[in-house]
């Protein structure tokens, strides 16, 4: 007994050490690795948010990117040139959490007492109407700067250390990409011990009771629709955080950035990777944030070689890939690639 | 010119168009109580295989009427065989799967579907050839099109057949039948899979009309026209009451006329210096006849989406359909 929990802390304390020095390894490959572990981090902890509305509470989001892009505009306009503001961030980080939940809030409360499904239409609505109002609002007053997008926006500042240019520090450079991933990998460790909490706590097994059976959550004493609420704006609120870190890293949002297929992805990565599971959204959400890179490096020079020219575009590659993800899962392993064990039970034995 | 009056019109003509599409979701949610949420890819690729086949046609000396009739009889055929396979391949196998499984299934399928469009057609839009004498005629201070004639009549027929197909026909009491409970209605000896598969087949091929129909009204088809087309057309069947037939015509044409209503006038209603008492600063941006618009029709998209929150908040069964409980 005494050996197993030994070795489970050693390999604990190999993994960690493993993520301490990746930024590094990678950093000698090229920074900009550094940089596409970032986005696959943000991706990882986007479908972290939608795990809880979609896997843990069973409700379906198909414009979960809406609440990305409201945490992104909240940080980009209080943080930039734009209206001249230049707030820190961990003022405006929970802003954009909340503003996100009061969002999540607004479009859940009239569909959640409804049936599943018009929720995932009113969220697909919700996404394209938040993106048509960034890229209106420029006009009569300039609110989002409409499809230009807004440029300049400050990163993130602890102290003396700016987020933006290089530092040297026990003689190793560390630059600024190299800084987000560890406060990314800060951020995630807590999202991931949040999500931990949840899932066993009172609300986590009213979420499951309810994905389940509603009816029977219901007549166990569950106040079904604010208990479906917290799920969907909590949800929400973490894509918010999401969100203004985007915002930070990137310097630049523009409603480019948040259309349907984001979306899409994040629901694929969670779905593929086994709904309700956190490791299982973690790996589902590495895997598929590094499918875009890996088809970059792999189809173009193949077709280039083989036809001499560029047949498929890796981009719509990409989203067939993603496309075809959600069918084949839900069709041979609807629980995921890695399932929750109660999950798993409860998707096979429906099956007829 | 009579704005009123015009913009009933094009209401008219796009609420038909949605009118046709919703009966495509309303008549599958009916049977098996799914959003098929890749209808509107369907929709889009009838239209552009229709498009493809007028444009080739295009400089062919058979007349102009023919030249777009081949066009939809390529559209029809083909959105029928996707919409069955659809169904075939998968939503069947999920039948009996938690809700959420065919959900999903449905949002990847449109997404594949969007991106095989892609890949056939490539990323710009298919524009409409000149080929018809568009004439104009002079309604009571609006103008009307051949094309918005020919529209409505052609809407207002398939709604016509459709209506006699499920009422008047021994497969459309079954199809009514499995639509009240599918259990049952297999033990009064409908074939339940016959059923399923037609209503997708069927509103395949009405979708692949009404694409060709939305396509030639804007002049252009393009690989994403079928998300929003899809997501109006939604929400006229929630707004009729989704799974009632003739709930879906009504909700489509209403839906057309409101927002052809709210695109035309939301400018002047929210042209704040056409309001009383602009003072100070914003008396100021209105000086010498400016304007100070909070919305311009640039927020047409916004109005099919407010109807159905609208809806879903004060009558979720929608205009003529039953109560739609947490878990029908």
């Amino acid at each position: 007994m005494m050996n197993m929990a030994m070795r489970e802390k050693l390999g604990l304390a190999l993994i960690a050490v493993a993520l301490v020095a990746l930024p590094f390894v990678l950093a000698s490959a090229g920074t900009a690795w550094v940089r596409i572990t970032n986005f696959a981090v943000l991706f990882v902890l986007l479908s972290l948010g939608l795990n809880i509305v979609v896997g843990f509470a069973g409700l379906l989001d198909l414009g979960y990117v809406a609440f990305y892009a409201v945490g992104a505009y909240v940080y980009a306009l209080l943080a930039s040139p734009h209206f001249g503001l230049h707030l820190p961030f961990w003022v405006i980080l929970p802003l954009g959490a909340a503003v996100a939940c009061l969002a999540g809030v607004i479009l859940g409360a009239p569909t959640l007492r409804l049936r599943g499904d018009y929720l995932a239409i009113v969220t697909l609505g919700f996404g394209e109407i938040v993106r048509i109002f960034m890229n209106n609002l420029s006009a009569p007053v300039n609110l989002t700067n409409g499809p230009k997008g807004i440029s300049r926006i400050d990163s993130f500042q602890i102290g003396p250390v700016n987020f933006a240019g290089s530092d040297t520090f026990a003689g190793l450079v560390f630059s600024g990409p190299i800084k987000y991933y560890y406060l990314l990998m800060l951020v995630l460790l807590a999202v991931i011990v949040v999500n931990r909490r949840l899932q066993d706590s009172r609300i986590g097994r009213a979420w499951v009771a309810i994905r389940e059976d509603e009816i029977a959550a219901k007549a166990s004493g569950i106040n079904t629709r604010n208990i479906k609420l917290l799920a969907f704006a909590m949800g929400a609120s973490f894509g918010g955080i999401a969100g203004g870190m985007f915002a930070a890293i990137q310097g630049f949002v523009s409603p480019e950035s948040f259309v349907l297929n984001e979306s899409i992805m994040v629901l694929a990565m969670v779905v593929l990777g086994g709904m309700g599971n956190i490791w299982g959204v973690i790996a589902g959400a590495m895997l598929l944030s590094f499918v875009p890179e890996l088809l970059r490096y792999t189809v173009e020079p193949a077709q280039r070689a083989l036809f001499g020219k560029l047949l498929v575009d890796p981009e719509v590659l990409r989203m067939l890939v993603f496309g075809a993800a959600l069918v084949l899962t839900m069709r041979f392993r609807p629980a995921g690639l890695w399932p929750e064990t109660r999950h798993r039970r409860e998707m096979n034995e429906n099956r007829a | 010119m009579d704005i009123l009056l015009q913009q009933i019109i094009n209401g008219l003509t796009t609420g038909s168009v949605y009118a046709v599409v919703a009966l495509g979701y309303t008549m599958v949610y009916g049977v098996i109580q799914l959003i098929n949420f890749a209808h509107g890819e369907v929709v889009m690729i009838g239209a552009m295989v229709a498009f493809s086949i007028i444009t080739s046609l295009a400089g062919s000396s058979l007349p102009p009427l023919v030249i777009v009739l081949a066009g939809v009889m390529a559209a029809v055929p083909a959105c029928m065989v996707i919409g069955y396979l659809l169904e075939r391949a998968a939503y069947r196998p999920l039948r009996h799967a938690p809700r959420l499984a065919p959900l999903i299934t449905a949002i990847g399928m449109s997404i594949v579907l969007q991106h095989l469009a892609l890949l056939a057609w490539g990323r710009n839009p298919l524009a409409f050839p000149q080929i018809i004498d568009n004439r104009v005629f002079a309604v009571g201070g609006a103008a009307i099109s051949s094309v918005q004639i020919a529209i409505i009549l052609l809407s207002l027929t398939m709604m016509g057949g459709l209506s006699w197909f499920v009422y008047r026909t021994r497969f459309g009491i079954a199809i009514r039948a499995s639509a009240e409970n599918v259990h049952v209605a297999g033990l009064m000896g409908v074939n339940a899979d016959r059923v399923i598969a037609a209503t997708f087949v069927i509103g395949a091929g009405l979708g692949a009309v009404a694409g060709v129909m939305y396509g030639s009204y804007y002049g252009i088809a393009h690989y994403t026209m079928g998300f929003s087309l899809g997501l109006k057309a939604f929400s006229a069947a929630v707004l009729g009451g989704i799974g009632n037939i003739a709930g879906a015509m009504l909700g489509g044409i209403l839906l057309g006329l409101v927002e052809a209503l709210g695109t035309g006038y939301v400018g002047d209603l929210t042209n704040l210096c056409a309001w009383p008492g602009a003072q100070g600063w914003l008396a100021a941006q209105c000086a010498d006849g400016g304007h100070f618009v909070l919305f311009g029709s640039n927020y047409q998209d916004v109005f099919a989406f407010l109807m159905l929150i609208l809806v879903l908040v004060f009558r979720p069964s929608g205009l003529l359909g039953e109560r739609v409980s947490e878990r029908a």
